[in-house]
């Protein structure tokens, strides 16, 4: 090949890939996104509780986006700091503080606390190993909050969590406008700030991080402190989201810190897509109305046939439903003139 | 002609209205919450072949009104899907009855639904003794624990046996048993030597046989989840010679559920448990359960105290539509339900007016081969069995 | 004191020497191919179940049903292999991660269909059954048995490794497989039947481990945390590492039961926190 078709190559190789910044900027589709649960609110006033557990899940995976989308630590034990956030949540309302904002602050403290103290026991090793310590550190969590029934019910789980009035005015209602509601606006929140966070030069070092961490160093960046740095934060988020499903439930279960919240969380992300942040509130969605579509149907077969599509997804569309959106509109925008 | 319009206008109007009433009057709905699939879908699969039995024997019309059921699948222990669930049966498809429920935190994340919106529970099986406590609607129609447990006690202190090592799995429900268990032993004059708690998903129980054989006690009283737990447990227990070393082997009927007895097999044999239904019971009501059951079910499975409580259930539940003559109100129906009282094929039950949990017999039994087949043979009983919790 | 302190070794060795013999092919398998194989329980529980059908529905004796058992799942292993799994073998860990995870859900869901959600039953033939008196202590006879098979296949599978050329082939393609595929090995073979013999090991293990570890749909899940934990603490790529791991695993597990069993469940899991910490590549593993 002659030089001058190489750097012809090279030259619409470039002009192929598109490298973006990230661009703290909203665009329209992310506006409309957020227009949808609101949307729903109002059309599908039957199904609410299932939305809510949908948003709170959502909120959920997008804690585990940012370690695994952002940094990329694989971890099959994310849902212990969702436990640690639920029972805070939980126990401060059956003891007598049903406040709930303030719960969720407690939460998200406790959750951070835990995630900063495991980040120094995962940060060790390599792919295998990390992906063991998380797996342990979930199990023994879950062994440990057996063991202390006396404080969290154990088995049969922690129940007399009376919640106050949200903001003195709202009660939590049977069917689920409230819970709906406080969910979507605490998503919101901390969603824009989480974007903020991940469009921010920390949030493009994460990134470096899970391209080449060991590159990292040679441009200065320490890859240990914002390691530790985005576990913490992600294992708040998700004590926020376990709040959350405790505060509007009324309700706190052993599974909040199973390993198949954890391993389905995992399946979640991936569907939608890691490292978009979005792609974790669909998978979430995606997911869970799937779920309560198809069990109703035949429960045994769900497992069969999320097997199937996990599969499918893994040999024929990595990027989960955003990755394969994103290359669709590219191509179509690829071949406009 | 204006007139004979209006005439008519109204006949429609009126025909219209009555047929709205009579298909508001339509059918009564009973929401199933239970576990048809995960580790837990036998749970599942018993309860709705109960159900399908009951409504085979007795038609699915009562008092002008068909019967609808509904069932959900919870998956397993997951709380909030529960709660999500009775909450959609009880907004959106506006059941008259909360009905199944095999595991405690799934029943009790439930319960408060059913307070909220005035709705009828009947547990159908769920075993901890506060769930009734939980709900004023609430009204359970399968056991407690503490229920089965305590005559166990009882029986073994009376035939001569003084020293008991506990062996229980380390959840709340072992807990239960391990204490109910010890409080009905201590007050019938019997000493608990020691106790161990197995952690829960212990595939290994070489250690803990290994420590009871050192202790030497007169009997050992376990309690483990049904399944591979039991079947590991008993295997170990006749491998490591406890049986012929002259320890006896107690446990609440749990551990040799008739739907796995066959399963264990012979290590089985022998085995003495208490509990308020076996598959071998001798009634005339247990026949008819049984021979409708297969025709159900197939042959292959075998009706075990999951799904004689759901049939139990559906009679409760028969039993106040037809008082109420179709007009379920809540309030009402939770006064007819606390009187109920029938022969189940377990045996006589009722309905305790005070908790709302059942009172019935239970049975001594011992594993014996009959037929080919292993079975809880009965040879003494406790009657009118309340649960000593409350 | 001292004979039970020798039988809760002697338990603890049989249960680690199951454990091993499932969860070598996997350890192989990732130092091999470089593939976290999730669904590595899975080949245990078609073996299992293959051993339950062949004896229940043709008769088959319990000894004979072994060897057919490794035998069917190495097949299903070549089968998945030359499908299914090459294809990412230069995927990302986490790629890996969620195909193996699904594949286990469709076993799962596959077996639970076929077989029922129950356990399955098994019958050991009379002189497996019961106790036998050695030395002063009572042996299980069947853990016996156990621990005798897995010697002796620990021991044909190290001289495989050393002494035939094959195990020189996968030994060298486990260092460095573009080096290995330089020098002509063919290293598509190579993978295709070391995952097979992995995989028929994992099957004999899981019919071999009815009796002890119990067999329903779920198993591959259940035992799931065991095999890694096996892996990861005796690093991959080595006949050794898990071997080791393995016997200290089961013997820690079972003494952790026997002499404080309030805190039983936790020691595994603890034990296993602190050799990653102290030994992040796992025992024989090698840094990458």
């Amino acid at each position: 090949m002659s030089a001058q078709d190489r750097s012809a190559g090279l030259e619409r190789a470039a002009a192929t890939t598109i490298h973006r910044l990230p661009n703290a900027r909203w665009r329209r589709p992310e506006a409309l996104f957020w227009l949808l649960p609101v949307a729903a609110f109002f059309l599908f006033p039957g199904y609410l509780v299932l939305g809510s557990q949908v948003l709170i899940t959502g909120l959920f995976a997008v804690s585990l986006d940012l370690i695994l989308g952002y940094a990329g630590i694989v971890s099959l034990g994310h849902a212990a700091f969702f436990g640690v956030g639920a029972y805070t949540a939980g126990l401060l309302a059956a003891h007598g503080w049903g406040e709930p904002l303030s719960g969720l602050a407690a939460a998200a403290t406790a959750a951070g606390a835990a995630g900063f103290a495991a980040s120094f026991l995962v940060m060790r090793g390599q792919d295998l190993a990390r992906l063991m310590v998380t797996l342990g550190i979930g199990l023994m969590l879950y062994e440990a909050a057996n063991r202390a029934a006396f404080v969290t019910g154990g088995v049969d789980g922690l129940s007399g969590v009376t919640m106050w009035k949200l903001l003195g005015l709202f009660e939590f209602d049977l069917g689920g406008r409230t819970a709906y509601l406080y969910g979507l606006a605490v998503l919101f929140a901390i969603f824009v700030l989480l974007r903020r966070l991940v469009n921010s030069p920390f949030g493009l070092s994460l990134r470096g991080i899970r391209e080449g961490g060991r590159r990292m160093p040679a441009i200065g960046a320490s890859v240990r402190r914002r390691e530790i740095a985005i576990f913490t934060v992600s294992a708040a988020v998700a004590g926020v989201a376990g709040a959350l499903l405790a505060q509007t439930t009324q309700f706190v279960g052993l599974d909040t810190l199973g390993f198949q919240r954890s391993a389905e969380l995992l399946i979640m992300l991936v569907l939608g897509g890691a490292g978009r942040l979005y792609g974790a509130l669909i998978g979430a969605a995606a997911f869970i109305l799937a779920q309560d579509y198809l069990s109703g149907m035949n429960p045994v077969y769900w497992q069969f046939w999320i097997g199937l599509l996990l599969v499918a997804v893994v040999l024929f569309a990595r990027g989960g439903i955003l990755g394969g959106l994103s290359a669709a509109t590219r191509r179509i925008a690829g071949r406009a003139p | 002609m204006k007139r004979a319009n209006i005439h008519a206008a109204i006949a429609g109007v009126a025909l219209a209205a009555a047929a709205a009433g009579a298909a508001a009057q339509g059918a009564i709905r009973i929401g199933v919450i239970a576990e048809f699939s995960g580790p837990f879908a036998e749970y599942g699969r018993q309860m709705q072949n109960g159900i399908k039995t009951y409504m085979k024997q007795h038609g699915d019309t009562v008092a002008g009104r068909k019967i609808e059921i509904l069932f959900k699948d919870t998956t397993g222990p997951a709380p909030d899907v529960a709660k999500r669930l009775a909450q959609e049966l009880v907004t959106r498809d506006k059941v008259d009855f909360l009905a199944g429920f095999g595991l405690t935190p799934n029943a009790l994340a439930a319960a408060p639904v059913a307070t909220q919106a005035k709705v009828p529970m009947v547990i159908m099986n769920a075993a901890s003794s506060v769930i009734t406590t939980r709900s004023p609607y609430v009204v359970r129609v399968s056991m407690t624990l503490p229920q089965v447990t305590a005559p166990l006690a009882q029986w073994a202190a009376k035939n001569g046996i003084r020293k008991v090592y506990t062996l229980v799995a380390d959840y709340a429900p072992g807990i239960d048993a391990e204490e109910a268990f010890r409080k009905a032993f201590a007050a019938a004059g019997g000493e608990v030597v020691d106790s161990v708690r197995v952690p829960l998903k212990n595939p290994e129980f070489a250690p803990f046989i290994q420590r009871i054989k050192d202790t030497r006690p007169e009997a050992v009283f376990i309690f483990v989840p049904a399944g591979e737990q039991s079947i590991a447990f008993m295997k170990g227990f006749n491998e490591r010679g406890l049986a012929q070393a002259g320890i006896r082997l107690i446990a609440t009927g749990d551990l040799t559920d008739d739907a796995v007895l066959d399963a264990i097999g012979e290590v089985s044999l022998g085995v003495i448990t208490t509990f308020h239904y076996s598959a071998a019971h001798d009634s005339p009501e247990n026949k008819a359960f049984l021979k409708t059951y297969a025709e159900v079910s197939g042959p292959q499975v075998r009706p075990n105290f999951m799904a004689v409580a759901a049939y139990d259930g559906m009679a409760a539940i028969y039993e106040v539509v037809k008082k109420l003559d179709g007009r379920i109100d809540a309030d009402r129906a939770i006064e007819i339900l606390k009187g109920f009282k029938t022969a189940s094929p377990r045996g006589p039950i009722a309905i305790d007016p005070q908790t709302r949990d059942i009172v019935q017999t239970v049975y001594v039994r011992r594993v014996q081969k009959i037929g080919g087949e292993y079975y809880n043979v009965e040879f003494d009983r406790y009657p009118n069995v309340r649960d000593p919790g409350k | 004191m001292l004979t039970s302190f020798a039988g809760v070794l002697f338990d603890g060795i049989a249960y680690g020497s199951l454990l091993f013999l499932i969860s070598v092919g996997l350890s192989v398998t990732m130092g091999l191919m470089n593939f976290i194989n999730l669904a590595h329980g899975a080949f245990a529980m078609l073996g299992g179940y293959l051993a339950v059908a062949l004896m229940n529905n043709a008769g088959v004796p319990f000894l004979a049903c072994l060897p057919l058992a490794f035998l069917g799942a190495a097949a299903a292993g070549v089968v998945l292999e030359r499908l299914l799994f090459r294809r990412l073998y230069e995927a990302s860990h986490l790629d890996q991660v969620l195909f193996s995870i699904g594949l286990t859900f469709m076993a799962i869901a596959g077996a639970s269909y076929v077989w029922g959600p129950g356990q399955q039953p098994v019958r050991l033939p009379d002189f497996l059954r019961g106790q036998v008196h050695a030395a002063g202590l009572d042996l299980g006879a069947y853990r016996l048995f156990l621990i005798a098979l897995v010697v002796a296949i620990a021991g044909a599978l190290g001289l495989f490794v050393a002494r035939t050329r094959f195990g020189a082939q996968v030994r060298a393609a486990v260092d460095d497989r573009h080096a290995a595929a330089g020098l002509g090995i063919h290293v598509d073979r190579v993978f295709c039947l070391t995952f097979a013999l992995g995989s028929g090991l994992a099957g004999l293990g899981g019919a071999l481990g009815i009796d002890v570890l119990g067999l329903d749909p779920v198993f591959p899940v259940k035992y799931l945390v065991y095999f890694l934990l096996v892996v990861t603490v005796g690093g991959t790529g080595t006949i050794k590492g898990p071997l080791v791991a393995a016997l200290l695993l089961g013997v820690f597990d079972v003494a952790g039961k026997y002499y404080v069993p309030q805190v039983g469940a936790f020691v595994i899991y603890t034990l296993m926190v602190l050799m990653l910490i102290l030994f992040p590549a796992g025992l024989y593993g090698r840094r990458a």
